[in-house]
């Protein structure tokens, strides 16, 4: 058993880390009163923003060109959330079906171009990101063993990006501010503080982050752009809401996701998962979610103004 | 007498110009010629009888999902989850086709009630959630979509696998196809089935169902304003349930169509796009049973003509998917189409009145 907890918990961590950031990038818009079901698609543009950077420079740079992926996933992920900011604060559109136009657009228009440029639609990466014993906490007894060894850099940076922003939103002037516009934009905005502005800077936020957790679940575990991110980003979205949008909740949620789906993936070959049917573990991150959302509709910890376009007439 | 253009038409209108705007421009960056595209685009889908055939084949699902957006709509709820109650739905009626010894009109009536009950119930959860718990359909309706999604990963490959390969259904006999002969002679060899003829049908329910029944009052009066209507006596959360019910079974029916309709057998790991494309359709239509009909028949054309503008042209088929996209997106943000329109109608008036004062002072004269 505890064999067993030691081997898979890479695997699980593997697939934690993209899903971790990217419901982090969910939590910004959503702090800020703006629903992200958009978060597939960034993932998706991350992806190809990350596979087409990596498959161009990789013959240059060798193993620099997958952190230049990252980057440009970054970015590409920043530009394309503008057409979401765009619709859900300027334009005050509902804001679930821009997602889903996100979802779709972020769908259609890389594959449009990835064809173009490969033939295929697919953009396989020549190198993926290496496994190392991470410096110094590699050696910590138990938790080192599972966690930093044989891990990818990204675990650190997820870590490093999960901490900067838990002080972000609940330390700093900014994660004040991001906060009240998501629970009381009129409040919010007759202490002068401009909804729009913040809006828009937690929408870009929210867009570059989900692009970089798809283009680490490309450097790590898919491999290759192939026009989908297979549900992650639902999947952040649903850790989003069990996690009740705390980003120490998102760590827990997104862990509990992670070993969900790699014990569903290895249950096959392990004896004593073997007569747990696939479906109770693929469909449970899910259906917990749904029971969460039973369980806490009394408490939600949801953003107050959650999905409503801010209006400043009626203030 | 003048033709007067409604605001909401103008709003879907101006949608369908700047979606395929967007798909020119597209096309125009990446060196090809737009006009070909296009001319290739929709030849492709209309050309002869049989490509006609098959686009109103690819419409048949679209009118499905979006009636069943579009009828949620109507009582103020979001179905973001037409793709998981079209599985749902899908799934039954394949599981009926492939076990249930009947003649062909019993089995096809059983696999329509097997349809309508998968995606009903897919629907009906989520309306229940969120009367008796408060749970947001559009969170509930997506967490639906996945678990439908890994429960026809599971269902298929143990209890209707095809012979070959494991990540497909067996091939339905022809009993429980939808497919008949005398549609597809008359259409030369397409994929038009009796589906479309069921999905003509739920459009004149659906639109008989909301403009001339009680409950169909009821369920608009329930999207108008929840309140009022609860004050005006309606049992708000029973009329949230049904809708919810109603606008999944029609989903279901839309898996029914494309699984034993346009399709022959049900695959894993694909949640259909089909649902979304849903959505865009009941915007398009905003919400009219007769416009989805319309929409989703615009629809099926640009979805069947992309596969021979690609062979004629080079241009990826996605082009069309992109359109869509870009058509939801330009409905979302209607405020911007409607803000020209109110701008253009104003200046309208003001000449028309202008004009009118003047005929006025010459008169005087």
């Amino acid at each position: 058993m505890w064999e067993t907890i030691i081997q898979i918990t890479p695997h699980a961590i593997a697939f934690t880390i993209p899903l971790l950031i990217v419901s982090l990038g969910g939590l910004y818009s959503e702090r800020s009163g703006v629903v992200n079901i958009g978060l597939e698609g960034f993932m998706v543009v991350g992806m190809f923003a990350g596979a087409l950077t990596v498959s161009l420079l990789a013959p240059a740079m060798q193993g620099t060109a997958i952190w230049a992926g990252l980057l440009m996933a970054t970015l590409a992920g920043a530009v394309f959330a503008l057409l979401h900011a765009f619709a859900c604060v300027t334009l005050n559109a509902n804001q679930v079906i821009s997602g889903t136009a996100i979802n779709m657009v972020a769908g259609a228009l890389t594959t449009y171009f990835a064809r173009l440029i490969t033939g295929s639609g697919n953009i396989v990466i020549p190198i993926a990101m290496p496994r190392h014993n991470l410096a110094y906490l590699a050696d910590i007894p138990i938790i080192g063993e599972m966690l930093f060894s044989r891990a990818y850099a990204s675990t650190l940076l997820a870590l490093v990006i999960l901490a900067v922003s838990a002080v972000l939103i609940y330390r700093t002037r900014f994660g004040l501010r991001l906060r009240a516009c998501g629970e009381n934009p009129h409040a919010a905005d007759a202490a002068g503080i401009n909804i729009y502005r913040m809006r828009y800077t937690a929408v870009i936020i929210s867009g570059a982050l989900a692009s970089l957790g798809g283009a680490i679940f490309l450097v790590t575990i898919a491999g290759e752009y192939n026009g989908t991110a297979g549900g992650l980003g639902f999947l952040a979205l649903a850790a989003l809401i069990f996690g009740q949008w705390k980003p120490i909740g998102l760590l827990g949620a997104t862990l509990f996701f992670g070993l969900a789906s790699t014990i569903a993936n290895v249950s096959r070959i392990l004896p004593y998962l073997a007569h747990i049917p696939d479906i109770v573990l693929q469909t449970f991150p899910y259906v917990v979610t749904l029971l969460a959302l039973v369980l806490f509709s009394r408490s939600s910890q949801a953003p107050k103004a959650l999905g409503e376009p801010y209006d400043k007439g009626r203030r | 007498m003048k033709l007067r253009l409604s605001k909401t038409s103008a709003v879907s209108l101006g949608a369908i110009g700047l979606g395929l705007f967007a798909g020119a421009l597209l096309m125009a960056v990446t060196g090809s010629n737009p006009l070909a595209g296009f001319w290739h685009l929709f030849r492709g889908g209309l050309m002869n009888i049989e490509r006609f055939g098959n686009s109103l084949a690819s419409s048949t699902t679209l009118i499905f999902t979006g009636l069943s957006v579009a009828f949620a709509f109507k009582t103020g709820l979001f179905n973001i989850g037409a793709s998981g109650q079209m599985l749902m739905g899908g799934l039954l009626a394949s599981a009926v086709g492939l076990y249930v010894p009947l003649a062909r009109p019993l089995l096809l009536l059983a696999m329509f009630l097997a349809a309508s009950v998968g995606g009903g119930a897919w629907g009906a959860l989520p309306g229940w959630l969120k009367v008796k718990f408060n749970v947001h359909e559009v969170v509930s309706t997506i967490m639906m979509n996945w678990i439908a999604f890994w429960t026809v990963s599971y269902v298929v490959p143990r209890y209707l696998r095809d012979v070959f390969l494991e990540t497909q259904s067996r091939r339905i006999p022809a009993a429980a196809s939808l497919r008949t002969e005398w549609l597809t002679e008359l259409f030369r060899g397409s994929y038009i089935n009796l589906g479309l003829v069921l999905a003509i049908a739920a459009v004149a329910v659906v639109a008989f169902l909301l403009e001339r029944t009680v409950l169909g009052y009821e369920l608009k009066a329930v999207g108008h304003n929840k309140h009022a209507a609860q004050a005006a006596g309606i049992d708000i959360n029973r009329r949230m349930v049904a809708s919810m019910a109603i606008a999944g079974a029609l989903a279901g029916l839309g898996g029914f169509v494309f699984y034993a309709g346009y399709s022959v057998n049900i695959q894993i790991g694909v949640l259909p796009a089909q649902g979304f494309d849903g959505i865009a359709v009941a915007l398009l239509a905003a919400s009219s049973p007769w416009g989805v009909w319309a929409a989703a028949t615009f629809f099926g054309i640009l979805h069947t003509g992309k596969g021979f503008m690609t062979a004629m042209t080079g241009i990826p088929p996605t082009i069309a998917d992109a359109i869509i996209a870009t058509i939801i997106y330009f409905a979302a943000t209607g405020v911007l189409i409607e803000n020209v329109w109110d701008r253009y109608s104003k200046r309208h008036e003001q000449r028309a009145a202008r004009r009118r004062r003047v005929d006025l002072e010459q008169g005087v004269k």
